[in-house]
């Protein structure tokens, strides 16, 4: 072990600015080594808080190390590593260096001990991934990177209020465990669950993420929700409200996702769902439940970076992202194909792949708490994702109908980063052991039951079914649904333009009425003063006088009469 | 399984593509689902509530909270689908009129 520690994040923003200024031929070198650096330095952390440094008489605890911080910075540098992997010749430096600082600010986030390091680090995320949407480059990812970021900063803001709240009124600037029973703390809760895309607040994911470059919404899919779930787990574990809004967080998801035409919104509406499992678990709280929630954020994050590589491989390679523009790919992109399935079905814990060994826990956790309403939902709610993401995205992208598309399989980089990711989807898997070792809390827990299995195949295969036979139902249309954001899309734009129509209407109204009174008024007040007007002539001394004269009479003749 | 076309120029009809090939697939869906079904006669089941106990439930239950939510979503989508031009033609109209 170390005796000093230095913080793992500051090795991949190190990695990032070298990425700037090295020669192309030192780039892909970067690339791949400042991820397991930050990997290995992540694994040379003790537990407990390692540095700590006073700043306007706070102590700031940039570097604190428990399991389920390491778990989480485990899971982004890893993820780190395949996205640079993944656009390793493709994606332009700017992008991955900027992808790189958003990894940084998550694993950054992962080890903050204090709130102010805590929120320094947040908003990093919030500057680079935004970023990383611009370098989508279209039209449409400048605009989707306008809105993200205003959420994020309007998000950053209200956490920064509840973050002084509680410095002011505890004292305390620790990351620790928050009681919501007052202003503060509730405003802390909601700005971190607007960054985990939680209702109502749960627009600006799918409207921004898919804009990306395909490389770019790699990068994306992963960190700054499952910051936002880490961030739960520390500061709210056990808040009952958080077992609703994952609930509702899950099937909105899904309703969203059946109804959408663009694959990798698909996928984006589906990380929505996915941690809205998560969310759902950390309100549950018992050990078994945050295990769950840190062991399928785990999970969540390489099947969805793998489904997400998947769906960038397609795009890469037609330049489309249509449902109704692909089909028949598993003609010309075999490889592709095998790993989008192996990431459809981790999504959807079929057994043997990761989100099974994962995702039951937070079912089991329900059911040990006798949450009967929580159970039955988070089970409609894992045949719902087989449903929207566990079929339909490889079924339309890959299957379905031919549209002709012959496209091969993506360069060799591309390959490989989605076959490191699958095969590590069916290890972890297969072997749960690996990822239960990591968990916070002791693991008491046997996903490998036979009643466990002929359960969860019973569920899962027969909403396969329930897709085929209502296929006809689910023909995708060239629509976009609308969304809460619709309010700040076209309600305040709108609103916004009546605002200055009424504006400019009264406007016009006072300079008529200004013209037709107001200015000859003005005018003849002007001419009294001007230099010959009535008030502005110079009067003879002699007239002068005889007024004063006048006036002193008056006031004599007055003052007799009082 | 909703048969995909054939184009008129193509060479081969993939394997996955051909109706008799697909009409198998479906025998070896039904099958497994059956099996999966039966299985649960071979394995202990104990039920968390009440109704999870059943035989067949997960079967059943899978199946059938699918379909509502696709019939769900599909009543939903009456409200809330838009054209795919929707935001953006409405963002060029404002900057015709910020032109004008």
């Amino acid at each position: 072990m170390l005796e000093l520690a230095f913080p793992p994040a500051f090795i991949l923003i190190l990695g990032a600015l070298l990425i700037a200024v090295a020669r192309p031929g030192m780039r892909p070198v970067l690339v791949l080594a400042a991820p397991l650096l930050t990997l290995w330095a992540i694994w040379q952390l003790p537990d407990g808080v390692l540095m700590t440094v006073g700043f306007l008489g706070y102590p700031i605890e940039l570097v604190e190390a428990s399991p389920v911080r390491r778990l989480f910075a485990t899971a982004f540098a890893i993820m780190a590593f395949a996205g640079g992997l993944f656009g390793l010749r493709q994606a332009k430096w700017q992008e991955t260096a900027a992808s790189y600082a958003y990894a940084a600010g998550a694993v950054g986030v992962s080890f903050a001990g204090d709130l102010i390091t805590f929120f320094l680090f947040w908003e990093f995320m919030a500057l680079f991934s935004t970023v990383v949407i611009w370098c989508g480059g279209t039209d449409a990812a400048r605009r989707a990177g306008v809105r993200y970021a205003l959420m994020h900063l309007v998000g950053g803001v209200i956490l920064k209020i509840g973050i002084e709240g509680v410095m002011i009124h505890t004292g305390s600037i620790d990351v620790r465990p928050l009681v919501l029973d007052n202003f503060d703390t509730w405003v802390v809760l909601i700005g971190v669950l607007i960054n985990a895309a939680a209702p109502p607040i749960s627009a600006w994911l799918a409207d921004a993420y898919p804009e990306g470059s395909p490389f770019g919404s790699v990068f994306l899919t992963a960190f700054t929700t499952k910051t936002a779930v880490l961030a739960l787990i520390l500061l709210f574990p056990g808040a009952q409200v958080l077992i609703w809004i994952g609930l509702y967080m899950v099937f909105y998801g899904i309703i969203y996702a059946l109804l959408e035409n663009d694959m990798r919104r698909i996928l984006a509406y589906s990380i929505v769902n996915q941690v809205g499992f998560m969310v759902c678990a950390v309100g549950i709280g018992t050990q078994m439940a945050i295990n769950g929630a840190a062991a399928h954020a785990f999970a969540h994050i390489i099947y969805k970076a793998l489904l997400m590589m998947s769906a960038g491989a397609v795009l890469y390679q037609t330049g489309k992202r249509k449902c109704t523009d692909l089909g028949g790919l598993y003609q010309s992109m075999p490889i592709t194909t095998l790993c989008g399935i192996v990431g459809a079905l981790a999504i959807s814990a079929f057994p043997f792949t990761s989100g099974f060994i994962s995702k039951s826990m937070i079912s089991q956790a329900a059911a040990d708490q006798q949450m009967v309403w929580v159970w039955y939902l988070l089970t409609a709610a894992s045949a719902g994702v087989f449903l929207h993401a566990g079929i339909k995205f490889p079924w339309f992208v890959f299957f379905q109908k031919d549209s002709g598309l012959r496209p091969a399989d993506p360069p060799w980089n591309m390959r490989a980063a989605m076959i490191l990711f699958a095969v590590a989807c069916i290890a972890i898997g297969c072997f749960p052991g690996l990822l239960y070792s990591l968990l916070p809390y002791p693991v008491d827990y046997q996903p490998y039951t036979g009643e466990h299995l002929v359960s969860q195949f019973q569920l899962l295969l027969f909403a396969g079914l329930a897709f085929f036979v209502m296929l006809p139902a689910m023909q995708r249309t060239l629509t976009i649904s609308l969304d809460l954001d619709w309010t700040y899309r076209m309600l305040l734009p709108r609103l916004a333009g009546w605002v200055e129509r009424i504006w400019v209407a009264l406007m016009e109204l006072i300079d008529t009425r200004w013209q037709r009174s107001g200015r000859p008024l003005v005018e003849r007040l002007t001419r009294w003063s001007e230099p010959g007007g009535a008030l502005a002539r110079t009067s003879p001394i002699g007239s002068m006088a005889l007024w004063v004269t006048v006036i002193l009479v008056l006031v004599v003749a007055l003052a007799q009469r009082g | 399984m909703s048969a995909p076309d054939q184009p008129a120029n193509a060479p081969a009809t993939p394997w996955l593509s051909r109706p008799a090939n697909i009409r198998r697939l479906w025998w070896a869906f039904a099958a497994i689902l059956l099996a999966s079904v039966l299985a649960q006669a071979l394995v202990h089941m104990h039920a968390y509530f009440d109704f999870d106990g059943w035989f067949g439930f997960n079967a059943a239950f899978g199946f059938l909270s699918c379909v509502g939510m696709v019939l769900f979503a599909k009543a939903l989508g009456f409200f809330l689908k838009r054209r795919e031009d929707y935001y953006s033609a409405a963002a060029e109209a404002k900057e015709r009129r910020d032109d004008a």
